[in-house]
């Protein structure tokens, strides 16, 4: 092969986690246990010079997120600067340490799209949820905010064992809240979720009457708001695409600069991960042992190696594979097609009725 | 379908951007991103929310030296397919 064909796809999206600090304490958290701390973040001009660079690589968007990205005193010059290197600017928030006047700063930057979780449509189980009193109330003032503003907003609610039967309540609640979109996001068990896993699997009889609801809801609300459902990974028969495929379609700089493939790829063993403070991020997506290791299909083993459908999801998630079964390189055990398939069934009927360990 | 009269504009959360890592313009919306290919660039840039789709036709024939009935034809036929998508406002 010469270096033409060799050059890997060029990234759409990157997801910029600006801090792992948040107010919040929600236990299906995705953050890795081991949360980086304040002192370790870049700076406002590090991540000015990440974004040009992303840009030039072919980013299109960037995703402002966290922990909440409101714990950043300078997330107004970090929107601009995202805003000024061509990158259309989503910010994902969990509403609480954002004030009406820091949007209305982050409008004026450019901010083109917001994202407000919420826990539940009623406020005491969104704030049990959570972990933090108050949160949802702020989150209805702030998505309010958002709309006013005329910024598209979309309400992202993750579902799991103590809400999976508000999915019509959720939708309804997005609706009044002026929301164009809303994503009925399924628990992904990775870090603090994957350590809650008992206390969050919903049941086979939940997972169905919520899939039924979405169908119905889309139905009924054609036109008015775009329903996006993730399916929940252990209750499928093929795996998810993850990220689009190892290094082809996204990439994540952590708070402190270490640039992965996925949010969750510090849990495989082994990967090396370079940093932003040495590298650029061309370098990074290029060259990186980390984006290498599973870019492709060589790396695949049996069932993926021989499967039909290896473009199609790539095999699954890598975090996954090596979470269930210990070998990063194993097709995600959600496969039906897996060996390991039938302890993904016995691992969704493990469920726990102590309370949650929140993410500290 | 679109009227002459008609001011199309980009709503709030669409933007209209040149890549060249990604071979040109595209239009980027949430979660979503379209290759804009062919003259859809050029026609998309004029969709300011002041010009109207007249004016917009009259401009595009002056510049690209082309027959307006056809340039009016076309730019209508893309042009309602972007607001059926969401993607331009009238």
């Amino acid at each position: 092969m010469d270096a033409t064909t060799q050059r890997p796809p060029r990234p759409l999206g990157l997801l910029a986690e600006l801090t792992h600090r948040c107010p919040l304490g929600c236990p299906y958290c995705s953050n890795p246990l081991a949360l980086e701390p304040r002192t370790d973040e870049l700076d406002t001009e590090t991540w000015a010079r990440v974004f040009a660079e992303a840009s030039a690589l072919g980013v299109l968007q960037v995703h402002l997120s966290g922990g909440e990205p409101g714990a950043r005193r300078d997330l107004v010059e970090i929107t601009q600067a995202a805003h000024d290197a061509g990158l259309y600017t989503n910010l994902i928030t969990s509403a609480v340490g954002i004030t009406n006047a820091t949007l209305g700063k982050l409008s004026d930057a450019g901010l083109d799209h917001v994202q407000v979780s919420i826990q539940d449509n009623d406020a005491a189980s969104a704030d049990h949820i959570a972990g933090y009193k108050g949160a949802y109330t702020r989150k209805e003032a702030l998505a309010a905010e958002v709309t006013r503003l005329g910024i598209p907003l979309t309400v992202n609610a993750v579902m799991h064992r103590a809400n999976i039967d508000h999915v019509e309540g959720m939708v309804a609640l997005a609706l009044k809240l002026g929301a164009k979109r809303v994503e009925i996001a399924h628990v992904q068990y990775y870090g603090w979720a994957l350590k809650n896993r008992g206390q969050l699997m919903p049941t086979r009889e939940q997972v169905d009457r919520a899939v039924t609801a979405v169908e119905r809801l889309r139905g009924a609300h054609k036109g008015q708001i775009v329903i996006d459902a993730v399916v929940p990974d252990y209750y499928a028969r093929f795996p998810k695409a993850c990220v689009g495929g190892w290094g082809r379609r996204s990439l994540n700089v952590t708070p402190s600069g270490k640039v992965l493939p996925c949010h969750a790829a510090e849990s495989i063993p082994g990967l090396d991960f370079w940093n932003v403070r040495e590298h650029s991020l061309q370098d990074i997506w290029d060259n990186a042992p980390s984006f290498m290791a599973f870019r492709g299909t060589d790396w695949m083993q049996e069932p993926c190696r021989s499967c039909p459908k290896q473009k199609e999801d790539f095999g699954g998630c890598r975090c996954q594979a090596f979470a269930l079964t210990g070998d990063a390189r194993a097709t995600d055990p959600v496969c039906h097609l897996s060996p390991h398939h039938a302890k993904v069934k016995e691992l969704a009927l493990e469920r726990v009725d102590a309370g949650y360990e929140y993410r500290r | 379908m679109i009227s002459p009269d008609a001011k199309p504009k980009l709503p709030r959360g669409v933007r209209l951007v040149n890549n060249e890592a990604q071979g040109g313009w595209v239009l980027l919306a949430p979660e979503r991103v379209f290759k804009a290919e062919g003259p859809a660039p050029e026609v998309i840039k004029r969709c300011d929310g002041k010009a109207t789709l007249n004016e917009i036709v009259d401009d595009l024939a002056r510049t690209f030296n082309a027959p307006r009935d056809r340039i009016m034809t076309d730019v209508t036929a893309m042009l309602d397919g972007l607001v059926e998508k969401r993607l331009i406002e009238v």
